[in-house]
Order: structure tokens, then C-alpha cells, then sequence
């Protein structure tokens, strides 16, 4: 199968692989995806007191795709708000990447990591003020 | 070193620049048809494929006149086995084969049981019919079985005995080194049995199956033995006497022939009937009708040939190659399996999985290098190398195997820079795989609850 330009800038030149401490109060952490069915995404994002996500990090098991989809969806999100990056769908990375019928999964797993990210941060965020009410 | 190199030589090889040699007479001036009688240039035809067929018998250590060309081995194989079944109807509809053979074994056994069940729905809508004194429908073909007991009816029992023109299969696992049990294959053979058909090597993982030992069982119990031996042959030694094989399959590309040419052997001493699957002028000695493709079968003759004088050395050459590529990336790089025995394999066959590597993934990242992958992604379906799956590899390794294919042409320059290429490339995947970092820190992964999708 041929791969677009987009898919190989990607994977050639993937954005934001690394890892953010996942103990960091303010770091959202997202894992996605099964070894077993061939792709797993990790994707942090570190967002500020107002909401903005300052920082975007990600890595991926997985075939090309899913390599530039993770690439791409992070350079999306810095430095837009939450809320602004929940409204991010599969289907826009699949068209900026022309990813084939076969390949719409990975983006769908883009769009998973996204939101399983702020779940975990805004979990966090909770746990934190139900603390700080208590005390 | 010329890039792109290419080491998928068990998807197909090049063809050798001295088997083109002989092949261009063929498609130029002496372009007679072998099946005309009467003029020289039917006469030069038939000499030419007559001499190939020689060619390939010595290969195999057979007579020329247990040679069938066909267009490949896929057709070899699909006329082995409905030949076969065909022929010896009488006898039984039972066929024995390996849950890691090749797709033209497998998908030709599976439309067999599905004739065969198709012929015992027919049979026992009929029977029902009569039972119930009116028509009956498919849908209600279950429920009436049982109100009926149509496993006692001995009316519809003597009709389901009758051949049903399909077959019943056992699809046998192989051990985790990708070899039968003898032991299970015996266990097996039915008096129903009437063919066997297990290959010499695997396309995948390279294991060769003991068919001297399957040989000699299948010819104790009676039983017909074919073998797909399209990736061995001309790589290791294959004696039809001396291994007892009936039918074999063969195809001239994966050994630098043309492709679109293989030949069925089909056993004389004692003979093997076939019905022929294909029809039409009773050329191949009625078993394979079509005029005779002679450019390739002198092709195929020339490369079984040079096969037969150079396959010591070039194995020799190619096992040393194989061995320089294993040790090193093992030596680099940590967590790598090889898929199959590594002492029953070809000698050009490597199948390595490399943990928490997408194989596509890492074949993308080494562009210039030709190989395969079991990963599912690679496949249509979607679903990683059933024969990877079948010698026990877990699903995530199946979809970190990649496939190297060393063949005639490969050189040391060409390993060294392959063995270089790839572990700089696993280096890279790794360190974005988030399986590789977390595995490091020593975390368990199938601890972890995974949203499968």
C-alpha cells in the first residue's frame, strides 16, 4: 500500500515523541489501543491553571499511521484549550493524513488518546480539589 | 551496492540472467506450438519442453514422465488435492494437511468441506421432504433433524455415505517450532484417509517438516502423500524415491525461473490417478489440458538445472549469510525472537520478531530494503500471520515480525547493510514505543487491562 506524503513527513520526522512525568499534577496521561491488535497510543498533555495545553507528548507502537497520526494530533492540541481540543475529531486527521479505509482505526486512536489524556488530567484535577476541600 | 536491495526471495526471486538466456529463442523465432505434429516447428517445441522436463524430473530425482506442467504451484496444488479426491472417491473423502500450510492448500480444502457440506444439506433436505410429506425449507433443517432423528435414518445414512464430490478435512497444529507430530498425524489417518498433503518448507517461517518420516508413514498406512515443496526445492535436497512422496507441487519462480510455470509430480511406480481440474485438448497426458507455455517451461528446465548443479554451494553461501544477519542483530539489540526452528529451516530464511516494533512500521523505516511482514496490517484481512499464530507466537509478536528472504543474488555487503539499517531503525522505533519504555521500567503488560478496538 502507498502512504501519502503527509503519513511519511510524519513518520519521518514524528513531533513531540517523549515522555511527560506522568506524576506531574498538571500532566494528563492517555493509553490507548491493545498490543495485541498491532497499535498502542500513549499521549500526555501537561495543561495550565486556565485550561490551555501548554505541552504535548506522545508515543506509539503501531504501524505508520498510527505514528503520524499521534505526530499530528499533538502539534493540534498545544496550545489550544481543553475544551477546544475535546471537539478534535478522527475524522479531521484522517483527512489532513488521507489515510485509506484500513487505516481510519488509527485516527480513530488519535481521537481516543485525546480524550482518555484530559479524562485522566480531569480526574486528577478532582481528586486534588476534593483534597483540598476536605483539608 | 545498489539500493533498493531486495531480500523477500520467498514471495518470488529474480529471474536468473542465464534462464532468460534460454527462454528468448522461444518467445522470438521458435515460437511453434509442442503439440503440432507435423512441422518442425512443433517438432523444435516439443524437444524443448521434453528436454525442461527432464530437467526437472533430475531435480527431484524422477522419471520425465512423471512430470505435469502447470501455470504454478497453485494449480499444482489445487489439482493434487481435487484430483485426488476425485479420482478416489470411492475410497474415502478424508484429507490430513497443516494448520500452517500455504493459502492454495488451505483455501482448496476449505471449499471441499463446503461442497461436501452443501451436498449433505441437499441430501438431507430431500430426505426430510419425504419424511414430512411436504417441501422443507433450509431454515427449518435443524429443528426437523432432530424431530425426525436423521442421525438414525438409515436411508439418509446410505445417501451421506455416498461420495458427496467434497471432502472432510483435519487441519493439524504444529508444534512450537512449526513441525508436525508424527505422533498426531498418525493418530490422524482414518480408513477414510486418502491424502495427505504437508509441505517440504514453510513460506513464513522457513521450518522444513520431516518428510522422509511423513513419507514412510503415509506409504505403511496406504495413505497418498502430497507435498507443496515450492520452497525447499532447489534449496535443500528432495528425492521423491527416497522421501516416498506420491504428488508434489513446485513452482519455477522461487527458484530464479519465470513466473506463470510450475509442474505437479505425479508418482508412476506405484501409480497415482488424478481427475484432471482442467479440461480441454488432454495435453500433460490428459491431466492438464492447455497448450504448453514453452518459453517458461524451458525457463523452469534451465533454472532446476542450475538449481540442481549449484544448490551445495549456494545453500552453503546462504546459510552463512542467514547466520551473519541473526547474530548480527542479536547481538544488538535486546528481545528478539526468531519465529520457527532454527535447525529445520532453510538456510535463506530468517523470521524475527522484534518486541514492541510494529513490523510495518519498521518496514517503512527501512524503505530501501525489500522484506515481509506478519503483522496484520500488512494483510488485507487484518489479522496477523496465521502461521505465526499457529506455532504459538503471541499476537503482539506476530505483529513485530518481520520476514528476510536471502536468495542467489543477495551479497555480504548487502547483510552488513541491512544488520546496520535495521537495528539503527529498531533503535529509533523503540524509543517511541511507549510497550519498550514501560517493559524497561519493568512493568508487566499483560497486567495492564488493554482497550482492545
Amino acid at each position: 500500500m502507498a502512504y501519502s506524503d503527509k503519513v511519511i513527513e510524519h513518520y519521518e520526522n514524528p513531533r513531540n515523541v517523549g515522555t511527560l512525568d506522568k506524576n506531574d499534577p498538571n500532566v494528563g496521561t492517555g493509553l490507548v489501543g491493545a498490543p495485541a491488535c498491532g497499535d498502542v497510543m500513549r499521549l500526555q498533555l501537561r495543561i495550565t491553571e486556565e485550561g490551555i495545553i501548554e505541552d504535548a507528548k506522545f508515543k506509539t507502537f503501531g504501524c505508520g499511521s498510527a505514528i503520524a497520526s499521534s505526530s499530528l494530533v499533538t502539534e493540534w492540541v498545544k496550545g489550544k484549550t481543553v475544551d477546544q481540543a475535546m471537539t478534535l475529531s478522527n475524522k479531521d486527521v484522517a483527512r489532513e493524513l488521507a489515510l485509506p479505509p484500513v487505516k481510519i482505526h488509527c485516527s480513530v486512536l488519535a481521537e481516543d488518546a485525546i480524550k482518555a489524556a484530559i479524562a485522566d488530567f480531569k480526574k486528577k484535577r478532582e481528586a486534588r480539589q476534593g483534597k483540598q476541600s476536605a483539608s | 551496492m545498489k539500493l533498493p536491495i531486495y531480500m523477500d526471495n520467498h514471495a518470488t526471486t529474480p529471474l536468473d540472467p542465464r534462464v532468460l538466456e534460454a527462454m528468448l529463442p522461444y518467445l522470438r523465432e521458435d515460437f511453434g506450438n509442442a503439440a503440432s505434429r507435423n512441422h518442425a516447428f512443433g517438432w523444435k517445441a516439443e524437444a524443448a519442453v521434453e528436454k525442461a522436463r527432464k530437467q526437472v524430473a533430475e531435480l527431484i530425482g524422477a522419471s520425465d514422465k512423471e512430470i505435469v506442467f502447470t501455470s504454478g504451484a497453485t494449480e499444482s496444488d489445487n489439482l493434487a488435492l481435487k484430483g485426488v479426491l476425485e479420482y478416489y472417491k470411492e475410497k474415502g473423502d478424508h484429507i490430513i494437511t497443516l494448520k500452517t500450510e500455504h493459502k492454495a492448500i488451505l483455501d482448496t480444502c476449505k471449499r471441499l468441506e463446503r461442497i461436501r457440506q452443501e451436498r449433505l444439506d441437499e441430501l438431507k433436505l430431500l430426505r426430510l421432504s419425504q419424511l414430512a410429506e411436504r417441501e422443507v425449507s433450509q431454515g427449518e433443517l435443524a429443528e426437523l433433524a432432530i424431530k425426525h432423528r436423521l442421525d438414525e435414518d438409515a436411508t439418509y445414512q446410505r445417501w451421506a455415505a455416498l461420495p458427496t464430490g467434497g471432502a472432510r478435512v483435519t487441519y493439524l497444529d504444529v508444534e512450537k517450532d512449526g513441525r508436525v507430530s508424527l505422533e498426531k498425524l498418525a493418530a490422524a489417518i482414518t480408513d477414510k484417509t486418502v491424502l495427505v498433503s504437508i509441505m517440504f518448507a514453510n513460506n513464513e517461517i522457513g521450518t522444513v517438516q520431516p518428510i522422509a518420516e511423513i513419507g514412510k508413514l503415509c506409504r505403511e498406512r496406504g495413505v497418498l502423500f502430497h507435498c507443496d515443496a515450492v520452497q525447499g526445492i532447489g534449496k535443500l535436497p528432495f528425492h521423491v524415491e527416497e522421501l516416498k512422496v506420491d504428488l508434489v507441487s513446485i513452482s519455477a519462480h522461487k527458484m530464479y525461473g519465470p513466473k506463470g510455470v510450475g509442474a505437479l509430480y505425479v508418482r508412476r511406480k506405484p501409480r497415482v490417478r488424478l481427475a484432471p481440474i482442467i479440461d480441454g485438448g488432454g495435453h500433460e497426458r490428459g491431466m492438464r489440458s492447455g497448450t504448453l507455455n514453452v518459453a517458461s517451461i524451458v525457463g523452469f528446465g534451465e533454472a532446476a538445472e542450475l538449481a540442481r548443479e549449484e544448490m551445495a554451494d549456494e545453500s552453503a553461501r546462504l546459510l552463512r549469510l542467514r547466520e551473519k544477519l541473526r547474530a548480527g542483530i542479536a547481538s544488538q539489540l535486546d528481545m528478539v525472537t526468531v519465529n520457527g526452528s532454527l535447525e529445520h529451516r532453510l538456510p535463506g530464511n530468517l523470521n524475527v520478531s522484534f518486541a514492541y516494533v510494529e513490523g510495518e512500521a519498521l518496514m517503512m523505516s527501512i524503505k530501501d530494503v525489500a522484506v515481509s511482514s506478519g503483522s496484520a496490517c500488512t494483510s488485507a484481512s487484518l489479522e496477523p500471520s496465521y502461521v505465526l499464530r499457529a506455532c504459538g507466537v503471541e499476537e503482539d509478536m506476530a505483529h513485530s515480525s518481520i520476514r528476510f528472504g536471502l536468495g542467489r543474488f543477495n551479497t555480504e555487503e548487502e547483510v552488513d547493510y541491512v544488520v546496520r539499517l535495521v537495528v539503527d531503525k529498531v533503535r529509533k522505533l523503540r524509543d517511541m514505543s511507549p510497550l519498550y519504555e514501560m517493559a524497561k521500567e519493568g512493568i508487566d503488560l499483560k497486567s495492564i487491562e488493554w482497550t482492545a478496538h
